[in-house]
């Protein structure tokens, strides 16, 4: 039972530390640019496509993540220059519009592109394999390896919105826009950077979980929405909020899809347990969000409503 | 934030008249439909002609909140999922009476709403729109875990809804015509909301809300009245299109359905009720027309929606004013 909670404990960090390089970027646009994209999740699938194609190509899944990079690179910056960079002076239902017509868009285009059928990646040699971490217990390398991937970004994440002149930026623009415009900054560079370094992360995020997952052009849509929650959980514009809400949304789901309905039998009988433990996983990361809004209305770690 | 810019993008106010004039015009044109498709031998048009007719029912109760209220919902679809699933599980039960039906999927929208419009109404903003987008997700994965009524694959209805015993909506031609009543008597109410006092409240509150706070109003609770009517009367339509299909699916209400309704009410000019319909009728229009061209026709509605989006703020409304033949639109 430990073993099993720990191994599940360990997914949920797994998955967490994923759902942190998607929300972190999506947060990002948010709070400095107050640009709500739908489109975020589609990010996180192209950048599990684009490593199934350059693995593909090359043979090798090393070749594949780097040249993920500068390709996920131009996809952002195109992204942004096309249709989001007209999107910041409108309202959120217009963006909320714009960008659910991209989701169509990128969602068809990677079919006729990729087709309908699930690609997958291979596993690179030195990652396959699990180690021992205690008595029985195993668990695979590669998963340790996302995990310490993630926690590596957000430790880059901090130093660079911290301790840095453009993480100064960042935080000047989420807090007030008008007055880091005014101040002489090129505020439409900062808003390409941004939203760029969003789409990379998310990208990147893809290509990570590529290799475990069959890659689909589903992929983006669940990811986009369990991601939401994190953000709105968070705190909107608040990276710490991002890495917090986005490890708790994730252990609930993954912990507490397997241990309620074990818990509920405790309570139940076998089968309404069952039944009902079916029912509620699914929605336990909701009835999360719903607890905490309730209490905080903006957020764990948020200041604007 | 959204309030203000929503409020400041739409055109000044014009004469109610004219636009239920309109509405009337659209309403004589459906209730033509069937016989032209009985004279062209087309009867695949009174399915999509009752399709297009709940549609417009759920828009219409979509745009009660978003146009009047600027409330945007984006888990609207959920209460799609109310009425269909309300039809199938009573009907597995043998309950077969569509008044029967509707009130259960009324009474089970009234209390989601009630519960999660209350935590969303909290917020505003970007907060409200993914919040009631996260209650519509979690709607859909409760839809989703009904094994007992297919999950993921759907269940088919075995027959459709009687009305007192009778099984009149056994044949297209009455279902057409029976949807057709709904939305006009929908339509109707939604006209008497608008312009109660309620909906003049409720219009303050969308334009000024700190005014109306200070003239002694609460927007918390006129704004939740709203959220829960809409979400009733948008069951009602799930109601219709469970029998239109004769089929539930959780596919029906994924929060790509909550989008498209907001499409619809968008496309066709949020805050009039004519437009709400008219919207459904043209994203289902251009969904079937793509849809036979193509096999990827999301695309193409995608592309649709993002160069409207940038290029015409004011929806088809404004297209159809920019080429000069806005008169009917009023």
């Amino acid at each position: 039972m430990t073993n099993l909670f720990v191994l599940q404990l360990l997914n949920g960090v797994q998955l967490g530390v994923l759902l942190f390089l998607i929300a972190a970027g999506l947060t990002l646009v948010f709070g400095i640019m107050d640009v709500v994209n739908l489109a975020h999740g589609v990010l996180y699938m192209v950048g599990a496509y684009l490593i199934a194609t350059f693995a593909a190509l090359t043979g090798s899944f090393w070749w594949g993540l780097l040249l993920m990079f500068p390709a996920a690179i131009v996809v952002g910056l195109v992204l942004e220059v096309l249709v989001i960079r007209r999107l910041y002076a409108r309202s959120h239902l217009d963006q909320v519009l714009a960008t659910f017509g991209l989701v169509m868009i990128a969602n068809e285009a990677v079919k006729i592109i990729w087709g309908v059928s699930p690609l997958s990646v291979p596993l690179p040699e030195i990652f396959s394999g699990s180690i021992p971490l205690m008595g029985p217990l195993q668990y695979p390398v590669y998963r340790i390896a996302i995990i310490a991937a993630g926690l590596g970004v957000a430790l880059g994440l901090y130093v660079v919105v911290n301790h840095t002149r453009i993480g100064m930026l960042l935080r000047a623009g989420a807090t007030n826009r008008t007055m880091v415009s005014a101040l002489g900054i090129d505020i439409g560079k900062l808003f390409a950077i941004v939203f760029t370094l969003g789409g990379v992360l998310a990208c990147f995020a893809g290509a990570l979980v590529a290799p475990i997952l069959s890659v689909d052009t589903g992929m983006g849509e669940s990811v986009l929405i369990l991601t939401f929650v994190v953000v709105v959980i968070g705190g909107i514009g608040s990276v710490k909020g991002a890495f917090f809400g986005a490890i708790l949304v994730a252990v609930v789901d993954t912990v507490g899809g397997v241990f309620g309905p074990i818990w509920l039998r405790s309570v139940l009988d076998p089968s309404a347990a069952g039944q009902v433990g079916r029912m509620l996983a699914p929605m336990l990361v909701y009835i999360l969000m719903a607890a905490i809004l309730f209490a905080k209305p903006a957020g764990l770690f948020g200041g604007r409503g | 934030m959204a309030e203000a810019t929503l409020s400041s993008a739409r055109p000044a106010r014009r004469p109610i008249a004219g636009r239920v004039r309109a509405a009337l015009i659209l309403f004589a044109i459906f209730a033509a439909l069937p016989p032209v498709a009985a004279a062209i031998d087309d009867p695949f048009l009174v399915l999509i002609g009752t399709r297009i007719l709940a549609y417009a029912i759920a828009a219409l109760a979509l745009d009660l909140i978003l146009g009047y209220g600027a409330m945007v919902s984006f888990g609207h679809a959920a209460y799609l999922g109310f009425g269909t699933y309300a039809v199938a599980v009573l009907s597995s039960y043998g309950i077969n009476d569509i008044f029967v039906q509707i009130a259960a999927a009324m009474g089970v929208s009234a209390l989601f709403a009630l519960i999660t419009g209350a935590i969303s109404l909290r917020t505003t903003g970007v907060y409200f729109i993914m919040i009631t987008l996260a209650f519509g997700q979690m709607a859909y994965f409760f839809f989703i875990s009904l094994s007992a009524y297919g999950g993921d694959d759907g269940y088919g209805l075995s027959q459709r809804s009687t009305v007192l015993g009778s099984d009149m909506l056994e044949n297209d031609f009455t279902l057409y015509y029976a949807t057709l009543i709904m939305l006009i008597a929908l339509f109707w109410l939604c006209h008497r909301i608008v312009g109660s006092r309620f909906g003049r409240v409720l219009t303050g509150i969308r334009e000024n809300r700190v005014r109306m706070e200070a003239i002694g109003y609460s927007p918390f609770r006129y704004q939740l009245t709203a959220f829960v009517i809409s979400g009733c009367l948008t069951a009602v339509a799930g109601v219709f299109l469970a029998n239109q299909a004769e089929f539930v699916s959780p596919a029906f209400i994924s929060w790509h359905r909550s989008g498209e309704l907001i499409v619809m009410v968008v496309l066709g000019g949020i805050g009039t009720l004519t437009g709400a319909i008219g919207g459904a009728v043209a994203v289902l229009l251009l969904e079937e027309v793509l849809g036979s061209l193509t096999e990827h026709w999301k695309l193409w509605f995608g592309l649709f929606l993002v160069l409207m989006v940038l290029y015409s703020p004011h929806g088809i409304t404004g297209v159809f004013k920019k080429l000069g033949i806005g008169g009917s639109a009023k």
